[in-house]
């Protein structure tokens, strides 16, 4: 009897306990995607207003695509973002090989120089990068895509490093002593180790270059624009809803995209087991 | 030895992709030179930059800022060489009395007397001489009111200020522009430098502070539009914009006066291609052109051939093209003095905090 009454008087307590965790979470869950939410309905929103519901429309889809500023933008954008991760890549990869070879000390000291852009306020990378360039070359695409590659290295050297450190370097030597050359060993024995980590290292340069707006806003020349610095340009006479509508696609494109890579079915284990032996 | 070939080509590749990117800029460079070009966001219709370069075979760069402190901080910083600036009234003014820009030579401009007499007359307030400026669009700032939601007639300031409306108020959250009303209901110049006027606007805005629903920038309008206040004050485009999406909802300059603002063309001292921009000025002054960009902007023009033709509705719009003597009081609004300023900064803080 007293069991059962404990019981009950347990069960009422965590299930209390329960509603507020659920509540909880509901409430991060709202305050993170409820603008999101809002920025999608307005996509759809035949009026240009924020505040009137003027029935549904794909209006804003179509004039999207002909808005030739727009697509401008969104090409360098992409076009950006896709270059400076590669290249970023390439650098970083080789950077975060070299450091890891490097003695204690050096690797130290490398490690803080690799951290320091990423801690560094954008704005101070950003006037820097800009008062560097006059003096050297005109503003351009190309200005802005040395700044980005810029940025993006130390993201590639920090999601690179582990797997290197990871890394069975016996593997690599087996290579060597069976013949294979450093070239060949490399792109054999040691790449295939640090994909995920190059992969996860492309895709946060990726982002981090397409979320870019103050280091982009400093280094860009005339008639550049991303779609960053072309919606601050839009702030001054209301943003409109063609943004919305790219907004809600990029995001949708995005989410699908997590779920693809959550729920993909995986493959690895079988190579894994291999690897052990 | 391969690393080291490895390595080299990878850079050469990276130099490569750099340079080719940098090539593919450069390579834009017309026959007939080019224009950079630097104007407010969403300031000009992007047909008529293509339409420009069709016509004259002159490439244009464009770049684009949100307020005039910018447009000034990077003009100043010489990253850029830029040819044409639109930027506002004060601003213009700054540069007027730097000596940064090139004066414009009316004389060769076919189109330049699409604006009219009265926007000249205008322009003077910071450009005494009508030598360095050409007008581009023009507002003014006054009450957006909701008509279902007034009794009486709305066409003075004296609506905020006598209780009638309390709660329904929405006021700007910008420091000259709420000075700006206070000091013209209270008979004083928008630029009044004098401490004892300001001391007299700043306590007619605190015994109004009660009766003010909100101060907001970008959402004064909406506010009217969503029927949450029922009058908001606005600058004269937000107001067309405001009429637009609610039928019930009209435009006043108060009669005491109130703010004119003036966006205008200017070309730069570091412009070495004075023939191309003059022409771009000019191309900017032709009526389907300037029509083109009325209809993009919606602001009022000061160009007259775009004026008469425009639809009679638009016509009677007070917020489009305010009445003849609906401006007689109103001010361009100016620098005020470095003392004056550091005052009304102080008042403003004064008055946000109370």
């Amino acid at each position: 009897m007293r069991k059962v009454k404990s019981g009950n008087l347990f069960h009422g307590i965590s299930g209390l306990k329960n509603l507020l965790s659920r509540c909880y979470i509901g409430l991060i869950v709202l305050f993170l995607y409820a603008p999101i939410l809002v920025l999608i309905v307005l996509s759809f929103n035949r009026s240009r207003s924020r505040v009137t519901w003027g029935g549904f429309t794909l209006e804003w889809y179509g004039q999207l695509f002909s808005n030739r500023q727009i697509m401008d933008a969104l090409v360098t954008t992409l076009v950006l973002a896709f270059l400076s991760a590669l290249i970023a890549t390439v650098i970083g990869v080789l950077a975060a090989l070299g450091i890891h070879a490097m003695r204690q000390r050096n690797y130290q000291i490398m490690m803080i120089f690799t951290n320091i852009p990423i801690l560094n306020a954008d704005i101070v990378t950003g006037i820097s990068l800009m008062l560097w360039f006059v003096h050297f070359m005109p503003l351009g695409f190309g200005s802005v895509l040395i700044a980005h590659i810029t940025f993006n290295i130390p993201y590639v050297i920090l999601s690179v490093m582990p797997k290197i450190r990871q890394m069975n370097v016996s593997l690599y030597e087996a290579a060597r002593d069976l013949g294979a050359n450093a070239v060949y060993g490399f792109f054999r024995v040691i790449l295939p180790q640090l994909l995920s980590g190059i992969v996860s290292g492309f895709f946060m340069a990726f982002t981090m270059s397409m979320d870019d707006f103050v280091i982009t806003y400093f280094t860009k020349g005339a008639g550049v624009s991303t779609l960053s610095t072309m919606i601050y340009g839009e702030i001054r006479k209301g943003i409109k809803p063609e943004m919305y509508a790219l907004s809600t696609i990029i995001f949708v494109t995005m989410f699908l995209i997590l779920l693809a890579v959550n729920y993909w079915p995986e493959k690895k284990p079988a190579v894994r087991e291999e690897q052990r032996f | 030895m391969k690393k080291k070939i490895v390595s080299v080509i990878t850079m050469g590749a990276l130099i490569l992709s750099v340079a080719l990117s940098g090539a593919g800029c450069a390579k834009k460079k017309a026959e007939n030179g080019s224009l950079t070009i630097f104007n407010y966001g969403e300031y000009m219709d992007p047909d008529v930059i293509r339409q420009f370069t069709e016509e004259t075979g002159i490439e244009i760069k464009y770049e684009e800022a949100l307020t005039p402190e910018e447009m000034y901080t990077k003009y100043k910083s010489g990253a850029i060489s830029y040819d044409l600036l639109c930027t506002t009234d004060y601003m213009l003014q700054r540069l007027i009395q730097e000596d940064e820009l090139q004066k414009i030579d009316i004389g060769n401009m076919e189109y330049i007397g699409n604006i009219g007499e009265k926007y000249w007359e205008l322009a003077k307030a910071v450009d005494p001489e009508n030598s360095y400026t050409v007008p581009y669009f023009w507002g003014t700032m006054g009450i957006l009111y909701d008509t279902t939601k007034t009794n009486g007639p709305v066409d003075s300031w004296e609506v905020l200020f006598n209780g009638d409306y309390a709660g329904e108020i929405v006021m700007q959250n910008s420091m000259r522009d709420t000075y700006m009303l206070a000091l013209k209901y209270l008979g004083y110049s928008l630029n009044s430098n004098d401490e004892g006027e300001m001391r007299e606007a700043q306590e007619l805005l605190i015994r109004q502070k009660p009766d003010v629903q909100a101060y907001l920038v970008d959402e004064a309008r909406d506010e009217v539009v969503a029927g949450n206040a029922a009058m908001a004050v606005v600058y004269s485009g937000e107001a067309y914009l405001g009429n637009q999406y609610n039928e019930n909802l009209a435009y006043v300059i108060p009669k005491e006066g109130s703010n004119v603002w003036l966006d205008g063309w200017v070309i730069t001292k570091s412009c070495d291609n004075i023939e191309a921009a003059q022409q771009f000025l000019d191309f900017l002054c032709r009526e389907d052109i300037a029509m083109k960009n009325f209809e993009y902007i919606y602001y009022s023009t000061p160009n007259e051939a775009v004026i008469n033709a425009l639809s009679e509705e638009d016509r009677q719009n007070e917020a489009l093209v305010p009445s003849d003597h609906a401006t007689d009081n109103c001010e361009v609004s100016m620098q005020l003095s470095p003392e004056a300023n550091d005052l009304m900064n102080e008042l403003w803080k004064e008055f946000k905090a109370d």
